[in-house]
């Protein structure tokens, strides 16, 4: 890989990551109902309305306040939640870690899961074997999270002998059983879409590159069939199915609002949701702003995995 | 089309969509009875003679509401991608039939928008507007937009430098008729690929959106609301949310699959 071409790559994403604050400053400007009324209630004066935003300083021209935001979050200064009274940074810090500990679990699930599914269904292709993988898979990508959350909640969590708690949320510092019991639900209400997207993708890719000429080759070299698929054909259909996995990112990242919203985990989307309600627009703005970054920058990984593992892409 | 019925996949998904179609145009003339009817005698019952599916929590037949819930959700579905194409068509055949500046300023502007996750998009959006079905569907509409436009612009992109194009250019055609007559025709394919499977998508957001309370709104019988309402209950009878969380899930899965069997169709490569 050339430094050119990780330096194009990385302008690219600033610039998007740019254009990014200027549409969801855009977006939360032209919320109704301002956060001075919010803070006040419905019964405030119009004196004092003026005199909050005032204070709040939203009785300026909208590109000076976009200026002075984007300033301080150059500077890491996130400002005040409106609602609750604390700094931003504290507040949403807490639950992106909440919300890292419920994807990574999720995301590190589906692929070890996915990854030999697919593989399992590309290998065994025509047979029951693909058949039933394909089925589940195809069910998989058209159940949303709140059905799948909801079912999964009636079979695993009915009140009486619930195998697993319906909600909730403990540290892994504080009791790791603790924490594995509650995580399984939500991973996996987030992870049954992925799963089945991804598996059917590394079967369509393992299915392409297993008739492909090389692989004859390799077979006609008298390769054991394991050492085909291991050494051969697997690195050659991960490619695709790291941008599928990179592409996923972003359905968690919309799964997760649900999800955690379903499962009273305190992370970024249930917090979302509570300022959404709220029209508390710094920590909108916030998350926002943290999921629309960590999208972007999956998709650059990827790209860059993509590159060392398809040398094609590095001489573009 | 035989060559869509010809794949299982196609074959399956071309099923489910006449069924979801019959149950849109004629399913509240097959309700048996009043959706919102209360039937206090028989309050969550499973499956009976009288009530296939059962009833929900204020004895209402699942099946009659279920009947008269497809149009809510696959309309809006179907109403929201279409938005969303033609929109995103707009932008992206401008993009790329203009080209230069005008088309570096429009695509970087799409890769900051589909940076944020569609949902998260369509959450904001319902906020700024209010909830309310026609709100969500706006709403689900500009979140695909972005990507309509990228699939439209590369399609028109690979369009312009073929033969045809060429040769209607060498006619000393007006650039209106290549546009109309060459160009848009033949990026049609994947832009209709592209929204048969968005359409699964748009009825899984906008039944999401109703059972977080920003999308139809009672007494509304859409399908993602079904689950919403009745889901304080789903312990003492599974039915109240299995049966219109599945249907979703059928919906969703019939658009799939018909939208890849399209794709197979329409792609050269994999004519056999």
């Amino acid at each position: 890989m050339s430094p050119a071409y990780l330096l194009r790559r990385f302008l690219a994403v600033l610039l998007v990551l740019w254009i990014v604050t200027v549409a969801v400053f855009g977006i939360t400007m032209i919320l109704p109902g301002n956060a001075a009324i919010m803070i006040l209630g419905e019964y405030a004066t119009p004196d004092q309305v003026a005199a909050m935003e005032e204070r709040l300083g939203l009785n300026r021209p909208a590109v000076i306040q976009y200026f002075e935001w984007l300033f301080n979050l150059l500077q890491g200064d996130l400002g005040m939640s409106l609602r609750l009274s604390l700094p931003v940074a504290e507040v949403v810090g807490s639950a992106v870690k909440n919300s890292a500990l419920l994807a990574v679990t999720a995301l590190l699930a589906v692929t070890v899961v996915a990854v030999p599914l697919g593989m399992l269904a590309a290998v065994k292709r025509g047979t029951g074997t693909d058949l039933g993988i394909s089925l589940v898979a195809y069910v998989g990508t058209a159940m949303p999270e709140f059905v799948t959350a909801t079912l999964l909640l009636v079979i695993f969590a009915a009140p009486g002998n619930p195998l697993l708690p319906a909600g909730g949320f403990i540290p892994p510092g504080e009791s790791v059983s603790g924490f594995i019991s509650h995580v399984i639900l939500p991973a996996g209400a987030l992870g049954l879409i992925l799963t089945a997207h991804i598996a059917r993708q590394v079967r369509s890719e393992m299915s392409d590159v297993l008739s492909s000429d090389y692989i004859r080759a390799a077979r006609l070299k008298g390769l054991h069939e394991r050492r085909v698929i291991r050494r051969h054909a697997l690195p050659n259909s991960l490619a695709p199915a790291v941008a599928v996995i990179s592409l996923d990112v972003g359905y968690l990242l919309g799964g997760i609002i649900v999800v955690e919203e379903i499962f009273a985990w305190p992370g970024l989307g249930r917090l979302l949701i509570l300022a959404l309600e709220n029209r508390d627009l710094p920590v909108i703005q916030a998350i926002a702003l943290l999921l629309a970054m960590v999208y972007a920058i999956t998709n650059l990984l990827s790209d860059l995995v993509i590159a060392t593992l398809d040398p094609r892409v590095r001489y573009e | 089309m035989n060559e869509i019925l010809r794949s299982p996949t196609g074959l399956v998904g071309t099923g489910l969509l006449t069924i979801i179609a019959f149950a849109v145009l004629l399913g509240p003339y097959l309700a048996q009875y009043d959706p919102q009817a209360f039937h206090p005698q028989a309050r969550l019952s499973g499956p009976t003679a009288d009530h296939w599916l059962g009833t929900d929590q204020f004895g209402r037949d699942i099946l009659s509401r279920l009947l008269t819930g497809a149009r809510p959700t696959i309309l809006f579905g179907v109403g929201a991608t279409l938005l969303g194409v033609i929109a995103g068509s707009i932008i992206g055949i401008t993009a790329g039939v203009v080209g230069g500046w005008v088309d570096s300023v429009i695509m970087r502007t799409l890769d900051g928008l589909l940076a944020v996750p569609d949902l998260l998009f369509t959450l904001l959006i319902v906020t700024i507007l209010g909830g309310g079905i026609g709100e969500a569907m706006f709403a689900v509409a500009v979140a695909f937009t972005p990507g309509m436009a990228r699939i439209a612009r590369s399609a028109v992109l690979s369009i312009r430098t073929r033969e045809y194009v060429l040769a209607a250019i060498a006619r000393d055609e007006s650039q209106a008729y290549i546009i109309v007559q060459e160009v848009i025709p033949n990026a049609l394919g994947p832009v209709i690929v592209e929204a048969t499977i968005r359409v699964s998508f748009a009825i899984m957001i906008g039944a999401t959106l109703g059972f977080l309370g920003l999308g139809a709104q009672p007494p509304s019988t859409e399908w993602g609301l079904m689950v919403a309402e009745a889901r304080q209950y789903m312990y003492r009878s599974v039915w109240v949310v299995a049966v219109p969380g599945i249907a979703i899930a059928v919906a969703a899965l019939g658009f799939n699959l018909f939208g890849d069997a399209l794709r197979d169709a329409l792609d050269p490569r994999n004519r056999r």
